[in-house]
């Protein structure tokens, strides 16, 4: 299994709900509690799993907001697994999660230094390393509902941008999107191969102009009926 | 990239501690420790071995969690940062048995000599290596990385060397002449590292957030205060500043102590001088080892609104 995330950057608006549901549901998981420095003074600070970047894309007026997601992509070549010297850090073999074992981290910064996606984030009061775990407390938790058995970040999306599933299924819904939206992956020319894959924005379709005379409508009409 | 002062102090003091320790090493075999005493070698490798230990013990300050630091000596299959540590520690009873052999004269010290040079070497790459293996860091990623941080450990610690022969009388203009040569090959070797740094290439915005084809700009981070990956990777200096460093950093590692030492070289002042030459040059090293992380640019500040690295 190559288990990950598609984020579709099309419908995707940015409301951070993913980045505070994961806060949420992680901060008393596993790897548990994500701490925060000054949570309620001027310039709150903390360990966060998954941020969100808003950019302009394109010049104006012909630009476009795009909001992109980033959490842990469970690379397939995790060079944070092994610039690890404590064996912390791991990619399971079964499903090609990236975890840290927090028992294990003594704290040396170096696999956040490896990542060139921002994931790994060190914790203030643990002095751990933290990053996203795919909610692996959550996908394979029997006592919940099948339905319910996905990342938090995927079960909150308001507009439905983010999918999980399986990579190594052609069928799986993650793949069908991959390959009809033409998924890519950030980066890529650093040769991590990251898992979690993005839908780049549908091109609009080309519009015929609006305010249209009866005229132009007749000429349009013959001209359409005379070049067929 | 931040520089956390630990790490400055890590690896330029223990360094100069591998470099003197090689030099020693090449001593024995090459025959120019014949003209010091048991005592005056042994007080070298001493000094080495301080140096080193002042670093490693430096370098465990930068951890966040260091209760676990006993751990990073088990990944060694794949880890740069696990190598290091092994090959240091394996370093401390070769060295030790060095200087016993050396004390009560052995007939095997020259093998314990070249085995504590090589460990010594081995010891300065695998550090390198920490820093050049990582994709993320374009200015670190190059083989120059390894080549430079051997050099500055050899010239460090060959003045070091000079010093110390000066200090018992025994300096020997030879190996004043190969110091400075390769403090000039040094020179040589940063400079080239300088120019081929500015050259534009790696990442992108664009091939960070997959928009090959338009201009991208940050509109929002998505935080309102610095985060975790601001306060590590967004370290900026200004460009003046940085060349103004750049021409300090050359001056004072590279230009003054080769001076110093050409002059001792050619008799115009008194040989004490090379451990006065040898702090100065120690103190561009930590200037040097400040812009080292100063200009690392990583590829997360793509995500942060700068447009390339």
């Amino acid at each position: 299994m190559k288990l990950g995330l598609v984020v579709d950057l099309d419908t995707c608006v940015g409301c951070h709900a993913c980045a505070t549901a994961c806060k949420q549901w992680n901060t008393s998981g596993t790897i548990g509690p994500l701490s925060d420095e000054r949570p309620h003074g001027k310039d709150p600070s903390g360990s966060w799993l998954n941020r969100i970047h808003s950019y302009e894309v394109g010049d104006s007026p012909h630009s476009k907001t795009v909001n992109i997601p980033m959490s842990c992509m469970h690379c397939e070549t995790a060079d944070c697994v092994t610039v690890c010297p404590t064996g912390a850090s791991y990619k399971r073999e079964e499903d090609g999660i990236v975890l840290i074992d927090q028992d294990k981290c003594m704290g040396c910064n170096l696999c956040s230094w490896a990542c060139p996606y921002g994931a790994r984030e060190l914790d203030p009061n643990s002095g751990t390393m933290k990053k996203c775990t795919l909610c692996v407390d959550r996908i394979y938790d029997e006592q919940l509902p099948e339905a319910e058995r996905q990342p938090a970040c995927v079960l909150t999306c308001p507009t439905s941008s983010r999918v999980f599933g399986d990579f190594d299924d052609p069928d799986s819904e993650v793949s069908r999107l991959t390959r009809e939206r033409a998924g890519q992956q950030l980066m890529p020319e650093l040769g991590y191969n990251p898992v979690n894959t993005y839908l780049p924005p549908r091109i609009p379709k080309q519009q015929d102009s609006i305010a249209v005379s009866p005229m132009q409508g007749v000429r349009q009409l013959v001209n359409r009926i005379i070049n067929r | 990239m931040h520089p956390a002062f630990s790490v400055l102090i890590f690896t330029v003091t223990s360094g100069a501690g591998y470099g003197l320790l090689a030099w020693l090493g090449a001593g024995q075999l090459l025959g120019f420790t014949q003209t010091l005493t048991v005592n005056q070698q042994i007080i070298i490798g001493l000094m080495a071995m301080v140096l080193v230990s002042i670093g490693l013990v430096s370098s465990t300050m930068h951890l966040a969690n260091p209760k676990n630091a006993w751990r990073s000596f088990s990944r060694f299959r794949t880890s740069w940062l696990s190598r290091e540590a092994v090959f240091a520690i394996l370093l401390y009873p070769v060295a030790g048995l060095y200087a016993a052999a050396i004390f009560w004269q052995w007939p095997g010290v020259n093998i314990l000599a070249g085995l504590s040079m090589i460990l010594a070497l081995v010891t300065l790459f695998t550090t390198s290596m920490i820093y050049a293996s990582l994709k993320t860091i374009r200015q670190w990623n190059t083989p120059m990385v390894p080549a430079l941080f051997m050099a500055y450990a050899l010239i460090s610690g060959g003045l070091l060397f000079l010093s110390v022969d000066a200090f018992f009388g025994t300096l020997k203009p030879q190996l004043q002449a190969v110091v400075m040569g390769l403090v000039v090959i040094t020179l040589a070797l940063k400079l080239v590292y300088f120019f081929w740094q500015g050259k534009p290439q790696g990442a992108t915005i664009q091939t960070a957030t997959g928009f090959s084809q338009a201009s991208v700009r940050l509109l929002d981070a998505g935080h309102s205060a610095p985060t975790f990956l601001n306060r590590e990777f967004g370290y900026q200096v200004a460009a003046d500043q940085l060349l103004r460093l750049r021409i300090i950093m050359t001056l004072v590692t590279f230009i003054v102590p080769l001076a110093l030492v050409y002059c001792v070289f050619g008799g115009l002042v008194r040989a004490e001088l090379l451990g006065f030459a040898w702090l100065i040059m120690m103190a561009g090293l930590l200037l040097e080892r400040w812009l080292f992380f100063a200009e690392a640019r990583h590829v997360v500040r793509l995500y942060q609104g700068e447009q390339r690295t």
